[in-house]
């Protein structure tokens, strides 16, 4: 260790700790802030340290949970460091390595658009990218520009790295195109298939010619089995697949997995296909990271979930499902898990903060519809609760069915109140709502702050 | 009364929550007693002048809009004669900047757009995104505001003379500088804001609504019956707010 690095190391910790002590969040970004601020290339020197190396995961939907499961599987034989609480800019890359002492493999999920900066300065060894969906264009500007920057990015891997994409989705797919080290992962279970490409759909359009694909089955928005009519741009191969996939509603899910290393019949307690994808995500970077069938088979019916994504968290009589939606794409599926057993009472909670996107016009991009006429009472609840109650009504709920209720306690304690003893309140936070909805469950002690382990 | 919307290339041009000002357009109507159809018109759909009462044309990405540029210049005729018939059309965003003499790239290419709108769109450096407020006058001595968001790296230079949609009270607007948003010629309004912007702010939808029917009949635009709008309200005032606090400075 360089004196240098050393005592920025030392001094990064320090305040890492005392923030944990005030109570402030964890100091989950405030250590790696520093260091980052001080010296960024402390980065790459903290990760060339990994004796096993890095592997990233970056992705519009998912990567905390990917990266999550990832851990799970590979810290049996691994010391990790690793991103745990979702802060995924390089500062909290920072944050993970300096925290960390004597880990041997670094875990780390990263922001789309830190994704350049991360490859350059933790020379992965293996990156997993998963899916792009439209998130809050006013943080990151288009999709595709997005794309190009990753595509940048991936080309300046070596070729002793391993590329991991999800092959269901046409352009994260297109950036593993002639590469030799690489896997792709995909779901072929046209049985789970949507009837056509949702409204929020975003890569509808070939990447080499601009047709509309056409799918053979579209699982989750674009993430399917296309095809171009026009040049005939397909879903490559796949080599880590899920198939046989039973759902069963909010209680999690059965897949089989077929893998290069072998095949694993999978029973997974999170709910829905796009969790099945994150799982398959996460399988496919373990292997490349090297992981054995069987740790992985382990590692995934061992997980339950990620911070904030899906918690179910009791009451005393009560319990409150907390299912995170933070862009259209997310937001549809969550909803889809709940049509097989509609809630009585649904708290959906919008807030418009940075991390949630300023921007809220993404809500008229969800399929709130199917669910509208099914569900008793929705309190919509969040610094931008109106905006969220017109779109309800808009979407087909009766005016006498919905409560505008801003303030989240609020909405969260009556929502308690209206359901009966023994029965969920199924609560849909965006981001910061989330962390508010945590912070609330946390101080009634039913929740453990998320800096001590709160992912079980 | 039938009121006949004609929504250009929805499958392309939808990004900023389109269908929900098309909702709104349906279900304002609906309350006074009126019918609204919707024709999607795709590439190389016919599109007869009068045949609408109201056109509206979406945003897209950047992707999404090179796919339609083409066709949708090629209607500038059509469109020119629908709106000086008297029909009302709405454009937001990329729909809004395509609707003017065209776009000029970084590259310094051109692409050509519709010509309705005196307005001409220069690609900028950094993109303008925030909160928005505006002042309104569709008509003379009734100034209204409205609230929505905006997302665009074009500068809109609008022509000397030409009416903005509206001025800027918070925001950056078509370009940063001017203080003017939007475009409006005739019963067409062309805006960056989108939202999208028509739930939040019925009196507009009311406003195009009205010229619509105005077309439909061949009389002046009617009053609306009033309608209740409390959720419309507070989702306004919480929208103008975020604008007072956080709309992006010229």
């Amino acid at each position: 260790m360089s004196v240098r690095l050393g005592l920025e190391t030392l001094a990064a910790r320090a305040v890492g700790t005392a923030s944990r002590a005030a109570g402030r969040g964890g100091g989950t970004t405030l250590p790696g802030k520093l260091l980052w601020k001080v010296d960024p290339a402390a980065v790459d020197a903290l990760a060339a340290r990994l004796s096993s190396g890095v592997g990233l995961v970056s992705a519009t939907n998912g990567k905390t949970t990917t990266t999550a499961m990832a851990a799970r599987i590979l810290g049996v034989q691994h010391r990790l460091a690793w991103n745990n609480a979702g802060a995924n800019l390089l500062s909290g890359i920072a944050s993970a390595l300096v925290s960390s002492r004597g880990a041997e493999l670094g875990l780390f999920e990263v922001d789309e658009a830190a994704l350049p900066e991360a490859i350059a300065r933790t020379r992965p060894r293996a990156v997993s990218l998963a899916n792009l969906f439209r998130d809050q264009l006013d943080r990151y500007g288009e999709l595709e520009l997005l794309a190009e920057r990753w595509r940048e990015a991936v080309a300046r891997l070596p070729s002793s790295a391993t590329l991991v994409v999800n092959g269901d989705d046409p352009v994260v797919a297109d950036l593993a195109d002639g590469r030799t080290n690489a896997l792709r992962f995909g779901i072929e279970d046209p049985r789970h298939a949507r009837p056509a490409l949702q409204h929020a759909a975003d890569s509808k359009y070939c990447v080499r010619c601009g047709t509309p694909y056409e799918y053979a089955a579209a699982y989750v928005g674009h993430l399917g089995d296309y095809r171009c009519p026009a040049c005939g741009h397909a879903r490559p191969p796949l080599d880590v697949v899920a198939r046989e996939i039973e759902l069963d509603g909010l209680i999690g899910s059965r897949f089989r997995l077929d893998a290069p290393a072998g095949t694993l019949h999978v029973e997974l307690r999170l709910p829905g296909l796009y969790n099945v994808y994150n799982a398959v995500a996460a399988s496919a970077l373990a292997f490349a990271l090297g992981a054995s069938p069987a740790t992985v088979h382990a590692g995934l019916e061992d997980f339950s979930a990620a911070f904030g994504r899906f918690e179910r968290i009791g009451t005393g009589t009560k319990t409150i499902i907390v299912l995170l939606i933070k862009n259209p794409a997310a937001a549809n599926e969550a909803l889809r898990t709940l049509e097989t057993g509609v809630p009585p009472v649904l708290v959906v909670a919008l807030n418009d903060a940075i991390a949630d996107g300023q921007d809220v016009s993404w809500i008229w991009d969800v399929d709130f519809e199917p669910l509208l006429p099914h569900v008793g009472r929705v309190i919509a609840s969040g610094s931008r609760a109106a905006e969220l109650g017109l779109r309800l009504v808009y979407g087909g709920l009766p005016e006498d069915r919905l409560e505008v209720v801003p303030e989240l306690e609020r909405a969260l304690d009556h929502g308690l109140e209206l359901i009966e003893a023994g029965t969920d309140l199924v609560v849909l936070p965006t981001y910061t709502a989330m962390l508010a909805l945590r912070g609330i469950l946390t101080e009634r002690r039913l929740v453990k702050p998320y800096w001590d382990g709160a992912r079980r | 009364m039938t009121i006949r919307i004609g929504h250009l290339y929805p499958d392309y041009l939808n990004i900023y929550a389109d269908r929900g000002n098309i909702a709104v357009l349906a279900r304002r109507a609906g309350l006074r007693g009126h019918e609204l159809v919707v024709d999607a018109v795709g590439i190389g759909d016919p599109l007869a002048p009068g045949e609408h009462d109201l056109l509206y044309v979406g945003g897209g990405q950047d992707r999404e809009q090179a796919a339609i540029a083409d066709d949708l210049a090629a209607r500038r005729e059509q469109i020119g004669e629908a709106v000086g018939r008297g029909a009302a059309l709405l454009a937001v965003c990329g729909g809004y900047q395509l609707l003017g003499r065209g776009y000029r790239g970084r590259d310094g290419s051109f692409m050509p757009g519709v010509g309705l709108f005196p307005h001409e769109t220069v690609a900028g450096q950094t993109r303008m995104i925030g909160d928005v407020l505006l002042e309104c006058e569709l008509e003379p001595g009734n100034v209204r505001p409205l609230a929505g968001f905006e997302n665009h790296a074009g500068r809109t230079l609008l022509d000397p003379g030409a009416e903005p949609l509206g001025r800027v009270v918070y925001g950056f607007g078509n370009d940063g500088e001017s203080g003017f948003e939007g475009c409006r010629v005739g019963r067409a309004l062309g805006t960056y804001l989108h939202g999208p912007l028509l739930p939040r702010n019925p009196w507009l939808a009311d406003w195009l609504l009205a010229q619509a029917l105005a077309h439909a009949t061949g009389e002046a635009p009617p009053e609306l019956m009033p309608l209740p709008d409390e959720l419309e309200t507070r989702a306004f005032r919480v929208a103008a707010d975020r604008a007072r606090v956080r709309g992006g400075r010229r």
